[in-house]
C-alpha cells in the first residue's frame, strides 16, 4: 500500500489519533495514542508491520522536545512506514517491546544516548555506556566530563605547539 | 648472540659469552604475545599471524591467558569502559612483561581524539608502553618491525645486575 | 531408587554465573557474556556490550558528509566497503544525484569482492571457534589475494575510504578486471576444497547440526537479517526484494537454509548459507566485469555536499544483514543526526533466546554462526 492508503486505513480504524507531518511521508503520534496505533500497525492483517527496523532518537535542538523515529516494514505485504513520537523532557513513551522484541535493545540505546524514558520496558538500563556514567551524550547541550574514574577524558593538548 | 656467534662456532668448539646476552637472546626470540585484539587492528594482528606474514617465525605464539604471555599487544581502540580491564590484565601478567601499542587509537586516541567522550586517548595512560606502532591500521609488516624493535630493546637489558 | 534419592539430596547443585569476559579468544571482539549455568547447561545469557563504544554518532554531528565516510569504515571493519556504500547511497538519496553507469558497476564489483572477503573471515574464525585451525589459515590466505586487489585499487588493506557520495575516489587501475577474473578462476575450486575440509566433516556436523535453531518468526520479530535469517529459510535479501543500485540487472540466486544436516535454521545452515553466498557473489562479479562500461568516475561527485532539509532512511544489504542509515539534514553541510542501524546489533540480541538449554561450548558455536562484529554493535 502507498503512504496515502496506509494513512487512510489508519484513520478509519483509529480516527484522530495520528497526524501527518506536512511535506513528509511520516506519521506523528503523541505518546498517549502510541499504544493503540502500534498495536493496530502490528496486528491488523492489511498492514501487518512485522519487522521493526530501527528506532532512532533525535533532539530537536530547542532543549525541550525529544523524539523517537520508528522505521517499520512489512515482509509479507512489502510496504514501509515511518512513525515519530515526540515528547517533552521527562515524559515517558510507552514501550513496544511486547509487540516487536527488536525494540528491547533499541529502546535501551535511546535511553542511554538521549535520555528518553520508556514506560513498560522490562529492563531499562544503560547498554553502551557504564552504569555510573553521567548525562546523555547525544543531547545537543552535552559537555564531556573532565575525568572518569581517574582517567582523563579530553585529549591533553598542552604539548602541541 | 648474533650472526657473529655462528662464525665463532665455526672456528672453535668453545665460545665465551656474557650470561646477560644469553638470557636476553632467549627472551627476545621467544616472545609469546597476549592477543588483546579490540577493534580493526585485531584483524591486522590476525593477518600478521596468518600464513603470508608469518609472525611465528620470530618466535611469537599467540596465547589467550595473561599468565602465559610475555608481551601484550594492545590492538585497537581502548574505551574508558575497557581501560580498567586492560590495567587488570596487565597486572596479572608475570614479569618480565612488555607492551606493544598497535595502531593510532591505542597510541594516542586515533581518529576519535577530538569528540570521543568515551575513548581513552592512548593506552599509555593506564599501562607502561614499550613500543608504539603507528598506522590506522598498521600494515602487518609494520607490526613485524615493531616486534623486532622490541627484540632490540630487550637485548640491551641487564637482567643479572641489580639496579642501583 | 533409594540410592538415587540419597544422591540427589547430597548433590545439591546451584546456579553459577560464569563470566565470559571482554577479553576472550572466542568472542569476536570485546563482548562480555554473563552466563547463568546449571552445571554445563545454560539457563540464561545476558550479553553486555559497550566496550568498544567510540562515539560515532556524536562525531557525525561535527563532521561534514565527506569526512564521515572514513568513520563509517571503522564501524564494521570487516566489510568497510559496504559501510561506505550504504552511507553514500543514503546521502545520494538526499542529494538526488544521478550516477554514471561505470561508477555503479565498479561499486557492485567492489561490494561483492568485499562480501567474499568478509565471509572468508567469518568462516575461518568460526572454524577456529569450534576447534579447527587449518580452515582459518586457508581462508585468510585466500582473503589476502582479495586484499591485494583492493590495495592495487586504493592503497589500503582494511579501511578504504573508497566509495564517496557521488562516485568513487579512484578509477580502476590497469589490468584490474583481468586480475579479478584470474582470482575468481583460482577461487571457485577452493570453495570445494574448503567444503571437503570443514562443511562435510563429521565432527563439525555433530558440533553444529541441530544446535541453536532459530525459528523464522522469532527471527523477524527480533529484527535478525542477513545470512542468519536466510539460514532459517526466510527469503529476505535486499538485493532482490528492494534492489538498490543496479542489482536488478544481474542474475543470481539467494541461498536459503534447508536443514540438510539437522533442523532447518540450525547453526550448520547459517554457516552453509555463507559458503553458498560466496559462489553467488563470484557469479555477480563475472557478469559485472563482462558488462563494465567506460566513463568518468569523478564527474558526479559534488564539490560541496549540502543536501536539502529532510531526512532519509537508506537500506543496504551488507555481509551481515540490513544496514540502515537514518540521516536528518537541516540544510547545512554537517548533518543534524546520523543513526546507524547495524545488523549485528539485532543479530546479537537473539542470542539470549536461542542459546538457552544448550551447553557452554554450543554457545560459542552459536555465537560464531551469528557472525557479529563488535565495532558496528557499539559504534
Amino acid at each position: 500500500m502507498t503512504f496515502a492508503d496506509i494513512i487512510k486505513f489508519v484513520e478509519t480504524k483509529a480516527a484522530g489519533k495520528s497526524s501527518i507531518i506536512e511535506g513528509k511521508e511520516v506519521i506523528l503520534v503523541s505518546p498517549n495514542n502510541w499504544v493503540e496505533i502500534s498495536t493496530l500497525l502490528k496486528n491488523e492483517s492489511k498492514l501487518d508491520f512485522d519487522y521493526l527496523m530501527c528506532i532512532s532518537s533525535y533532539d530537536k535542538g530547542d532543549n525541550k522536545t525529544y523524539g523517537a523515529a520508528y522505521n517499520l516494514f512489512s515482509t509479507t505485504i512489502n510496504h514501509y512506514l515511518e512513525v515519530r513520537v515526540e515528547t517533552e523532557d521527562g515524559t515517558a513513551i510507552p514501550s513496544v517491546t511486547g509487540l516487536w522484541q527488536a525494540a528491547d535493545w533499541h529502546e535501551r540505546e535511546a535511553f542511554d544516548m538521549m535520555g528518553l524514558q520508556f514506560e513498560g520496558h522490562p529492563n531499562l538500563k544503560r547498554i553502551l555506556l557504564s552504569e555510573d556514567w553521567d548525562g546523555y551524550p547525544l543531547r545537543k547541550d552535552y559537555k564531556e566530563p573532565d575525568y572518569y574514574r581517574g582517567m582523563p577524558v579530553p585529549k591533553d593538548k598542552t604539548y602541541w605547539d | 648472540m648474533d650472526a657473529t656467534l655462528l662464525e665463532k662456532f665455526d672456528k672453535d668448539n668453545i665460545v665465551v659469552e656474557k650470561l646477560d646476552d644469553l638470557i636476553n637472546w632467549s627472551r627476545a626470540n621467544s616472545q609469546w604475545y597476549f592477543q588483546f585484539g579490540l577493534a580493526c587492528c585485531a584483524i591486522e594482528m590476525m593477518a600478521t599471524a596468518a600464513p603470508r606474514h608469518d609472525l611465528e617465525r620470530f618466535g611469537a605464539m599467540p596465547r589467550a591467558s595473561p599468565r602465559q604471555s610475555d608481551v601484550m599487544i594492545v590492538a585497537g581502540t581502548v574505551t574508558l569502559k575497557m581501560a580498567e580491564r586492560v590495567k587488570r590484565l596487565f597486572e596479572q601478567m608475570s614479569d618480565p612483561k612488555y607492551v606493544i601499542s598497535m595502531g593510532s587509537c591505542s597510541n594516542s586516541g586515533g581518529p576519535y581524539w577530538q569528540y570521543g567522550y568515551h575513548v581513552l586517548k592512548g593506552v599509555d595512560l593506564v599501562v607502561p608502553v614499550d613500543v608504539y606502532v603507528p598506522g590506522c591500521p598498521p600494515r602487518p609488516e609494520a607490526l613485524l618491525q615493531g616486534l623486532l624493535e622490541l627484540q632490540k630493546k630487550i637485548k640491551t637489558e641487564t637482567p643479572l645486575r641489580k639496579k642501583a | 531408587m533409594e540410592e538415587q534419592a540419597i544422591a540427589k539430596s547430597v548433590l545439591e547443585t546451584g546456579e553459577m554465573v560464569l563470566n565470559m569476559g571482554p577479553q576472550h579468544p572466542s568472542t569476536h571482539g570485546v563482548l562480555r557474556l554473563k552466563i547463568h549455568t546449571d552445571g554445563e547447561i545454560v539457563s540464561k545469557i545476558e550479553p553486555v556490550i559497550g566496550y568498544l563504544h567510540r562515539c560515532f554518532e556524536k562525531h557525525c554531528e561535527y563532521l561534514s558528509y565527506e569526512q564521515i565516510v572514513p568513520f563509517t569504515d571503522r564501524c564494521d571493519y570487516l566489510a568497510s566497503m559496504h559501510m561506505d556504500h550504504a552511507f553514500s547511497i543514503a546521502v545520494e538519496k538526499l542529494l538526488d544525484v544521478e550516477l554514471p553507469e561505470r561508477v555503479e558497476y565498479i561499486r557492485v564489483i567492489i561490494a561483492e569482492l568485499q562480501r567474499i572477503a568478509s565471509h572468508l573471515v567469518a568462516l575461518g574464525t568460526f572454524g577456529l571457534d569450534v576447534g579447527a585451525i587449518t580452515p582459518f589459515t586457508w581462508a585468510i590466505r585466500d582473503r589476502e589475494r582479495i586484499l591485494d586487489l583492493f590495495e592495487a585499487l586504493c592503497g589500503a588493506r582494511l579501511l578504504y575510504n573508497y566509495i564517496w557520495p557521488g562516485g568513487v575516489s579512484h578509477d580502476l587501475p590497469p589490468k584490474f578486471v583481468e586480475r579479478t577474473l584470474d582470482f575468481l578462476d583460482y577461487f571457485d575450486p577452493q570453495i570445494d576444497e574448503f567444503n571437503n575440509l570443514l562443511s562435510t566433516n563429521k565432527i563439525f556436523i555433530e558440533r553444529t547440526g541441530d544446535v541453536g535453531v532459530l525459528p523464522p518468526d522469532v527471527g523477524i520479530n527480533f529484527g535478525v537479517t542477513g545470512p542468519s535469517l536466510r539460514g532459517s529459510g526466510v527469503n529476505w535479501d535486499l538485493r532482490k526484494n528492494e534492489p538498490y543500485s543496479i542489482y536488478d540487472k544481474f542474475d543470481f540466486d539467494v541461498p536459503l537454509g534447508k536443514g540438510t544436516m539437522g533442523t532447518i535454521g540450525d547453526t550448520w545452515d547459517r554457516y552453509y548459507v555463507r559458503v553458498l553466498e560466496m559462489r553467488e557473489s563470484a557469479k555477480i562479479i563475472r557478469q559485472a566485469c563482462a558488462q563494465l562500461p567506460d566513463g568518468d568516475v569523478h564527474e558526479a561527485i559534488p564539490k560541496k555536499i549540502r543536501p536539502a532539509v529532510g531526512e532519509v532512511y537508506g537500506r543496504y544489504e551488507s555481509a551481515r544483514g540490513d544496514v540502515g542509515f537514518y540521516i536528518i539534514s537541516n540544510g547545512k553541510n554537517i548533518p543534524l543526526r546520523v543513526k546507524m542501524r547495524s545488523p549485528a546489533f539485532c543479530n546479537l540480541s537473539v542470542l539470549s533466546e536461542i542459546a538457552e538449554g544448550w551447553m557452554i561450548s554450543d554457545v560459542i558455536a552459536i555465537l560464531g554462526s551469528l557472525d557479529i562484529v563488535l565495532g558496528e554493535i557499539d559504534r
